[in-house]
Formats: C-alpha cells, structure tokens, sequence
C-alpha cells in the first residue's frame, strides 16, 4: 500500500537515491561479511598493528568509523570535492583489514 | 548422538530485529537523509549536499559547545568513579546497614532528571536557597545566574549529586561478588589494606569500572534535562552544551538540515570515544 495517506506511504522521509546507495553499501558490507564468515568460519582474530586484538567484524567497524572521521577531517580542511578523502579512506580500509 | 540443530528459532528473533529497525535504525536513516537536504516547510526538500556538514565543521558555536561539553564530561568522570569507588569501598558488606546505605544511594537514581534540576535550582538561588544563600554567608560570593564560575559548580555538583549514586552501586555490586578466598589468602600472605585493593579489588573490579565508566561518558556527554532547567545554557552561553545546542537548533531555529549533520557528528564522537574507552580498557586486561 503507497498510496497518499497510507500507513507505507513513506514520501515524509523525502528519501534521495545517494543516502539509498550510502545505506544499501553500509548493508550490503554487513552481509558481505555474513557471507565471508560462512566461507571462512572463526572471524579470523589477530592483533595487529595497533595493537588490539581485532576479528573482520572490528576490522569493518575501525574502517567505517575511521572513513567517517577522515571525509569529516577533508571537509573541514579542503572541502569539495571529496575524492581527496575517499582515496584516504580506501588506503584506510587497506591497511586494517591487512594488517589492523 | 549428534544433536540437531533447528535453525527455525532464527524466527523468533524476527520481532527483535523489526523493533530494533522501527526506534532506532529508520530514525538514524531519516537523519542521515535530513542532513543532506534543506527544507523551507510545506514537507519540501532539496538537495544540499555536505553543505550542513561543512557548516558545521567552521561554526564557532558549535566549536564552542563541543570543548564545553568534553571539559563537563572529563570534570565529573574524575570526580565520580574515584568517588563512587570510595563510597562503595566505605559501605557495609554485612548486617542491616547494608539496607539503609543501599536505599540511600539508590534515591538520587529515582529522582527524575526535570525535579533534579528544578531542586538544584531552588537550592542554588543565591537569595533563599541553602547552597547560594550559605555560601554567600560564609563570604564566598555565588550567583549562578551571573557567574559562570558559580553556574558550572552548580551543574558539576548536581551532577554528581545525582550520578555518583549509579557509580557506587556497581563498585559495590563488583565488590561483594569477589570470593571470601582471595581476603582470606590476603591475610595468609599478611596484605595491607593498600595491596587487597591493588591487588584484588581494583583487578577484579574492571569489567565494572569499564561499564560505569562507559555509562556515565555517554550519559554525561547527552546532558540535556537538567542543565535546561537548572541553567537554560547560562548565563551567556557558558553551560550550553552540545544537547542545548541541539535543540535550540531543531526545534527553536526548526532549521532540520543543520541539526541533523550535527547529530550525525555528535553521534559519531559519542561513538568513538565509547569505543576507544572499551578498546583500551579491554586491552589493558588482556595484557
């Protein structure tokens, strides 16, 4: 039911295709690493560089929150556009699901 | 005998997750979504990218009440678990004063956060109140409303007024549960009461100092209700913190886009800091 007034009719929440696409990569991550973890069981703990003992699920937890934190860091000091903090992030990602 | 496993109990699970979506993830997506738009009223949005985000990151206010709110959160965190944890340390482990410490300490806990303010105010008025009027009368001069000095004593008291109680009764809670066997090879081995809190109390009171440590970080960063009526953010601006900032933004300014990106980033430090101080906490033990 998406009719005008109806109890799904979800047109309040004003949705955008680019905080879709943010959500489905968030989610999408999540299964991907259910999906990981049924192929290779055991979460693959270690301790790592920084010194914490740390499994694929903290490994995504340090990337997503450190990326948020690093696109934050690059709109402050430079702005638009922010590709300057995305190759960051990824070179983030790298190294702690490499050696975090 | 292999037992089976019946992975239909997944199901009953169903109801959990469809809550956890409806109160908390849907609300944090329609704040993430808000916060890339701007909306004139009438439920009609536009685009504006990280405009609010950037805004933010370069708005003094904001700046402002951040290192007003870490300085809050970093006072009564120094003050309250040492605090807490000599309280708990002093109280009775047996006979019916047990009873009465722990009625004692849970009654600031049931105060609601509205009256704690609204009694701190009262108590704090420099003309009628015990506190202002007493400290006026020893010669230390105290307004809260027009002093920041005196505003921020005010909150940081009440604070601990109210909270130290929470703090207390975990360390109890963790002190009572330590076996009878480790005091009693601490007197065999001839312990002073320094080294039983060295080295037996405070390590088997981590997993406890962590959480109350944690609790009282996240509450005490979301301030909100009673520095609202014990101060309303004054005098000036000097007790806004970041909660009063919130809201002054989203419902007096109804300026959603802007008050959005900030929860967004509010959220994210809260998030950080909780997991640096859990991280950190749990890495010391495994050492």
């Amino acid at each position: 039911m998406t009719g005008a007034g109806g109890i799904f009719d979800l047109a309040w929440m004003a949705w955008t295709w680019q905080t879709a696409l943010f959500f489905i990569f968030i989610f999408g991550s999540i299964a991907a690493m259910g999906v990981w973890e049924y192929y290779v069981p055991g979460g693959s703990p270690r301790r790592g560089i920084f010194g914490l003992d740390t499994t694929r699920g903290d490994r995504l937890f340090m990337t997503l929150l450190g990326s948020c934190f690093i696109f934050l860091a690059w709109l402050a000091f430079y702005g638009e556009p922010l590709w300057g903090g995305l190759a960051i992030s990824l070179c983030w990602a790298f190294v702690v699901f490499r050696w975090g | 005998m292999n037992k089976t496993v019946n992975n239909r109990a997944w199901w009953l699970v169903l109801p959990v997750f469809a809550m956890v979506a409806f109160n908390a993830l849907i609300p944090l997506i329609t704040v993430v979504n808000y916060s890339v738009q701007e909306t004139f009223g009438n439920n009609e949005f536009f685009w504006s990218g990280t405009t609010w985000f950037k805004q933010l990151l370069h708005d003094d206010q904001f700046i402002d009440s951040l290192q007003r709110q870490i300085i809050f959160t970093a006072t009564v965190l120094v003050i309250q678990i040492p605090l807490g944890l000599v309280i708990a340390l002093c109280m009775p482990r047996s006979g019916p004063w047990v009873s009465v410490c722990l009625v004692l300490m849970s009654l600031p806990l049931l105060v609601p956060w509205n009256v704690v303010g609204s009694m701190w105010n009262i108590m704090a008025l420099p003309d009628i109140g015990l506190l202002g009027k007493g400290l006026n009368a020893l010669g230390i001069p105290f307004n809260y409303t027009r002093q920041p000095v005196s505003a921020w004593f005010t909150v940081i008291l009440m604070d601990v007024w109210h909270w130290t109680s929470l703090v207390v009764l975990l360390c109890y809670a963790g002190l009572v549960s330590i076996p009878d066997a480790y005091y009693q090879a601490a007197r065999v081995d001839g312990a002073g009461p320094w080294a039983v809190f060295r080295y037996i109390q405070l390590p088997k009171l981590k997993h406890v100092l962590t959480i109350a440590i944690l609790l009282r970080f996240m509450d005490s960063f979301m301030i909100y209700t009673e520095v609202i009526v014990l101060t309303g953010g004054g005098p000036g601006s000097t007790t806004k913190f970041l909660s009063i900032d919130l809201v002054q933004k989203a419902l007096g300014g109804f300026d959603l886009g802007p008050a959005a990106a900030m929860s967004i980033v509010y959220f994210l430090i809260i998030l950080l800091l909780s997991w640096l101080f859990y991280t950190l906490m749990m890495r010391s033990e495994a050492k």
